[in-house]
């Protein structure tokens, strides 16, 4: 097996504020392939955009990287100098923000965001060139090249986003995370701009991570799946696996509440409770108070992950083998 | 099941157009004056302990005709009717009464609260604005309302901050809010899309338990099909202003005719990883509202667009029992 594009390890990231420590993301572990798509779903407060800035070591003060390892093609991205690191943001990682509308700079003209880019990165590309690329950018992502010379407001959210995308494949990353990149669109331009990500990432042969609160998109759209809760990683799979045999309870939960327009009559369910308050996390597992399946010893220690399969893992007591688990 | 009921809520040919503001060289340069036409000609209604759906993307009107079903904003043309009385025109003393019998939650849990309020004073607001109790009465009052949208044990949320309280929480307190006045109609515009997906089902039980338990009925503004499709008696689809189709949920879900409506449904993502899905027909993005397209006003979108969708303007044709749909190639 080919050796994975980006594999992550045991990272964890706490913000330590006045009232104490929040443990945003903690011990999340994955890997990806070249082509690859990896969807992290997690409600607000999940840890999800944490993870994902963490990739690029660009994790909002007062945040702090506490362990863990980031490999992106052999290179341990955590222990890069400054400038390494910021090389690596174009040309290693790129990140494609949740709002296309302030993400871009308003008294700027959109071709002057790729010169910018492209410069930043290959100072010896002229301004010239790099207006050319970005028109056959624009042109990849949907949008009429002429449009290089208009302001942002010109173009409607849905442009905008693409124009997002352009910039991060602008210097042909090896990995592009999109947090949340749909949210503030509509449903039908969400299917355009999804389609979009999955077919340049074919084209440009680039890893996608899909950073999302909606789980039907990353079941629709990656080849695997990870699910946070509370800052943990609480199942990763195949999403096939995922959607088939959900094994951890928030997952199954998650699953019961999504409306399917595919199903006639559906029956919606509700996890009881709502996510804790990560400075006052329940002691155990993170997730025993809203759990129907706790028992006795969810509240008392913390669960690793277990590995119920191949590639399939899962933080819950009940798939520990190694002790006999009463219910 | 409920179509024997009365309607509650008649709009007809219901207009809003909002003045675009332009600049003094403009003003005496140019003589026309452009409107954002945010609803034009809508006509609909809704019958007593329905659940009604408006649904369709940012800026096709639905918010624009909920607030004026409400009387939050002044139309510009048309006529609203509620229990079978003309509203249109009613001002002082006439609306305010009517207004306690229709109320509104909003999208915002976050916004729709007075940061500096406790939760038990907003949730009373409504009674002293309307001079219905004051003192004991009115604590009596909130405390059993909050009791009823799940605020439990409410001697504890009345005495909090809004800020203390999670989106979920709020959002029952926005409900309790409403409530507390015992209206027929609720105006509910987007109540879920900012709640956590595991929270939300509860909110959407909660409110059809109110339904049934207090006879009210639903104005329900939503641009998530999904939740539509699980929530819904009846949906009306809005595409710039105008409803272009309209129907019993089942109708819409497994019979769509429209091809906008085909559009917005295929574009659905659906939680199987199995399914193969479709790439979206649709070209381009939606047309300004300032500038609406001649005749039809989906056709510089529609595939299936001939020469007569840019010249007529399509209305509303009932293609089966109280299937209507608003398109130059279907039933005419």
């Amino acid at each position: 097996m080919a050796e994975p594009l980006l594999s992550v390890a045991g990272l964890t990231v706490v913000y330590k504020v006045q009232k104490g420590t929040i443990h945003a993301v903690e011990d999340v572990s994955f890997s990806l392939k070249k082509a690859e798509t990896l969807g992290v779903v997690g409600e607000s407060g999940s840890g999800k955009s944490t993870l994902g800035l963490s990739l690029i070591g660009l994790v909002p003060f007062p945040g702090k990287i506490l362990k863990g390892t980031v490999f992106l093609s052999g290179k341990e991205v955590l222990k890069l100098k400054k400038k390494d690191l910021r090389d690596l943001r174009g040309t290693g990682v790129c990140y494609v923000f949740q709002d296309p509308m302030t993400s871009l700079n308003p008294v700027k003209k959109i071709g002057d965001h790729f010169v910018e880019m492209i410069r930043t990165h290959q100072p010896k590309v002229t301004k010239k060139e790099a207006l050319e690329r970005a028109a056959k950018l624009l042109k990849d992502v949907g949008i009429p090249p002429e449009r290089v010379s208009d302001y942002p407001h010109q173009l409607s959210g849905g442009m905008r986003q693409r124009v997002m995308i352009a910039l991060a494949i602008a210097l042909n990353p090896s990995v592009v995370v999109a947090d949340e990149p749909t949210t503030a669109l509509d449903v039908i331009v969400q299917a355009k701009i999804l389609d979009l990500l999955v077919s340049l990432r074919d084209s440009y042969g680039m890893a996608l991570i899909l950073i999302t609160h909606d789980l039907s998109v990353v079941l629709e759209r990656s080849e695997r799946i990870l699910v946070m809760y509370a800052g943990q990683m609480v199942e990763y799979a195949k999403s096939s696996v995922l959607y088939g045999e959900p094994q951890h309870p928030y997952t199954k939960g998650l699953l019961k509440s999504i409306p399917n327009i595919e199903l006639a009559d559906q029956k919606l369910e509700t996890i009881a409770g709502g996510p804790p308050d990560l400075l006052n996390l329940p002691g155990g597992c993170r997730f025993w108070p809203r759990c129907t399946y706790a028992f006795d010893r969810c509240p008392r220690e913390d669960p690793a992950l277990y590995e119920t399969e191949e590639g399939h893992l899962v933080r819950c007591f009940l798939y520990d083998k190694s002790r006999g688990n009463k219910q | 099941m409920t179509l024997d009921q009365p309607e509650i809520l008649k709009v007809e040919h219901l207009k809003k157009y909002f003045p675009v503001e332009k600049s003094f060289l403009e003003k005496i340069m140019t003589a026309n004056r452009h409107f954002v036409k945010a609803v034009d000609d809508v006509s609909f209604s809704v019958r007593k302990g329905e659940i009604f759906t408006l649904a369709g993307e940012s800026g096709c009107g639905k918010t624009t005709t909920g607030k004026l079903v409400l009387r939050l904003a002044a139309p510009t043309g048309g006529k609203i009717f509620f229990n079978g009385e003309e509203i249109t025109t009613l001002k002082g003393e006439e609306l305010r009464t009517l207004r306690q019998k229709m109320q509104m939650i909003f999208q915002d849990p976050y916004a729709s609260f007075n940061p500096r309020m406790k939760i038990g004073e907003a949730v009373g607001h409504p009674l002293m604005v309307h001079d219905l109790a004051k003192g004991a009465e009115k604590r009596r009052k909130v405390l059993e309302v909050l009791e009823r949208v799940g605020l439990s044990p409410p001697e504890k949320f009345v005495d909090l901050f809004p800020h203390q309280m999670s989106g979920g929480q709020r959002q029952r307190a926005a409900l309790a809010r409403s409530l507390v006045l015992q209206p027929e109609f609720i105006v509910a515009d987007e109540p879920v899309s900012m709640i956590d997906v595991s929270l939300r089902t509860a909110i959407i039980d909660l409110m059809m338990n109110l339904r049934r338990d207090f006879g009210l009925t639903y104005l329900f503004i939503t641009h998530d099909l999904a939740i539509a499709k699980y929530i819904s008696d009846r949906i009306a689809i809005m595409y710039l202003g105008r409803i272009v189709e309209i129907g019993d949920r089942d109708a819409i879900f497994s019979h769509p005719i429209h091809p906008y409506t085909k559009a917005l449904l295929a574009a659905i993502p659906v939680p199987d990883p199995d399914r193969k899905r479709k790439a979206t027909e649709l070209v381009g993005d939606v047309p300004s509202a300032i500038n609406i397209p001649s005749g039809c006003r989906f056709h510089t979108r529609c595939r299936y667009s001939e020469e007569i969708c840019a010249e007529r303007e399509p209305e509303l044709v009932e293609v089966s029992r109280n299937h209507f749909v608003a398109c130059g190639l279907v039933g005419h």
